[in-house]
């Protein structure tokens, strides 16, 4: 019986082609996409045709939870710093500079005054817990959230102002959100939505 | 393709020339790969690919000078109220109401077929001069600029109608921006968001119950 000779092949495959596919791939990922911010609520925003794009920069976000929690972010860890100085000067609370450098690394911040010593006192992972179930009071008693807007404004001139609220927020929060901006004299603002395409007709 | 081909004269040096010798340095490109699509799988799941959408509004100041009369004479010539409820209805009127005929208060729905309909008919001069004018831009015949002056001088033209937006606390913020959609669909530039008055809730109470309430409120 003769053997089968069995032909061996080198059973390598080039890499390059594959390689530079994916390279490509990455290059538009990197260029394209913006990172994906860390918020405490999940929100959904409404649909509308609007098509203008939000600024990058300079950017006040304003985030409201279907329960009508208001939360707050910056983009400009200065900005973060000084306001909380100011606001908490105007609430008679002073900051210890371990507690301003925590505060500087949130990415939303939503607490009543009364607590914010005690939310930096805690970890990362305790403070994202706790949270959501906090929020800026926006009542007409204590309206904190008031002085945020009027100290972050006096921190940054340039400051725009977003608000992101979920679908199924009852209008009676929006309201007292627009009419503390109101007072305040903040008549231009964003309200962010998702793309909807609909024909005119 | 990742092959080097490198030639080098060995060393030993035969009478007939030199002979070359092939070395080949295959570069195994498979680690490269792996960690590529490593950071493909980590930017696609960390990152999102659109920006949100904004839709710009203006509000009115809290100016108190601004009185309750002024509001009246706007109202009178070509204002629509819309009035958000909750749910999937609408309620207008146009100018003035009739306090004493539930019926002046109209109920509508967001669908194409009803408030889009009659805002698109009230605003039908501005509408077919701002399609006219997106026909043009399609053809090349006009430049951006001019288009959107254009679009803006005519949505805040003399005859455009006011629209007066009023949502009751029941309304959910997908009912606001809903109705701000329809301006925009509808090419209306001028659009304001109030809070509602008690005149505006009697009226839909009074829609409610079908005019007994206005008419026990008579008595």
């Amino acid at each position: 019986m003769s053997k089968v000779k069995v032909a061996r092949k080198s059973t390598r495959i080039d890499m390059t082609a594959m390689s530079d596919v994916t390279v490509l791939l990455l290059t538009f990922f990197m260029l394209t996409s913006t990172f994906v911010k860390k918020e405490p609520v999940q929100v959904t925003t409404p649909a509308s045709v609007s098509e203008i794009k939000i600024p990058e920069t300079n950017i006040l976000q304003i985030l409201i939870d279907p329960k009508g929690k208001v939360f707050m972010s910056l983009d400009k860890q200065g900005d973060m710093v000084e306001t909380l100085t100011s606001v908490g000067k105007d609430y008679g609370i002073s900051f210890t500079p371990a507690e301003v450098r925590k505060f500087k690394i949130l990415k939303t911040f939503g607490v009543p005054m009364k607590n914010m010593k005690a939310f930096l006192a805690m970890t990362s992972e305790n403070q994202d817990k706790v949270l959501k179930d906090l929020g800026i009071p926006t009542d007409k008693k204590d309206n904190q959230f008031k002085s945020w807007i009027k100290e972050a404004r006096a921190t940054n001139k340039d400051l725009r102002i977003a608000i992101k609220a979920d679908q199924n927020t009852p209008y009676k929060v929006i309201k007292d959100v627009m009419s503390s901006l109101q007072d305040l004299r903040e008549n231009r603002y964003n309200l962010i939505t998702a793309l909807k395409k609909v024909s005119a007709k | 393709m990742s092959e080097i081909q490198t030639s080098d004269t060995g060393g030993k040096k035969k009478k007939g020339g030199s002979k070359q010798k092939k070395i080949s340095v295959f570069v195994d490109f498979t680690p490269m790969v792996d960690m590529n699509m490593l950071l493909i799988t980590f930017f696609m799941l960390c990152t999102s690919l659109s920006k949100p959408q904004t839709m710009e509004i203006n509000m009115p100041s809290n100016d108190k000078k601004i009185t309750e009369q002024d509001k009246n004479t706007v109202k009178a010539s070509q204002a629509i109220t819309l009035v958000l409820t909750g749910g999937d209805s609408i309620f207008y009127y146009n100018g003035q109401p009739d306090y004493k005929d539930y019926n002046s208060l109209k109920l509508s729905s967001y669908t194409p077929g009803g408030l889009r309909s009659f805002l698109l008919k009230r605003n039908d001069d501005a509408v077919t001069k701002i399609n006219d004018l997106k026909k043009k831009k399609l053809e090349l015949k006009i430049s951006q600029v001019d288009f959107t002056k254009e679009v803006s001088d005519l949505k805040n033209g003399k005859n455009t109608p006011v629209v007066i937006i009023k949502a009751t606390d029941k309304a959910t913020y997908k009912n606001l921006i809903d109705a701000l959609d329809e301006m925009q669909i509808c090419n209306i530039g001028k659009y304001v968001i109030d809070t509602i008055s008690s005149a505006d809730k009697f009226l839909l109470r009074n829609r409610a119950t079908k005019g007994a309430y206005a008419r026990s409120g008579a008595k």
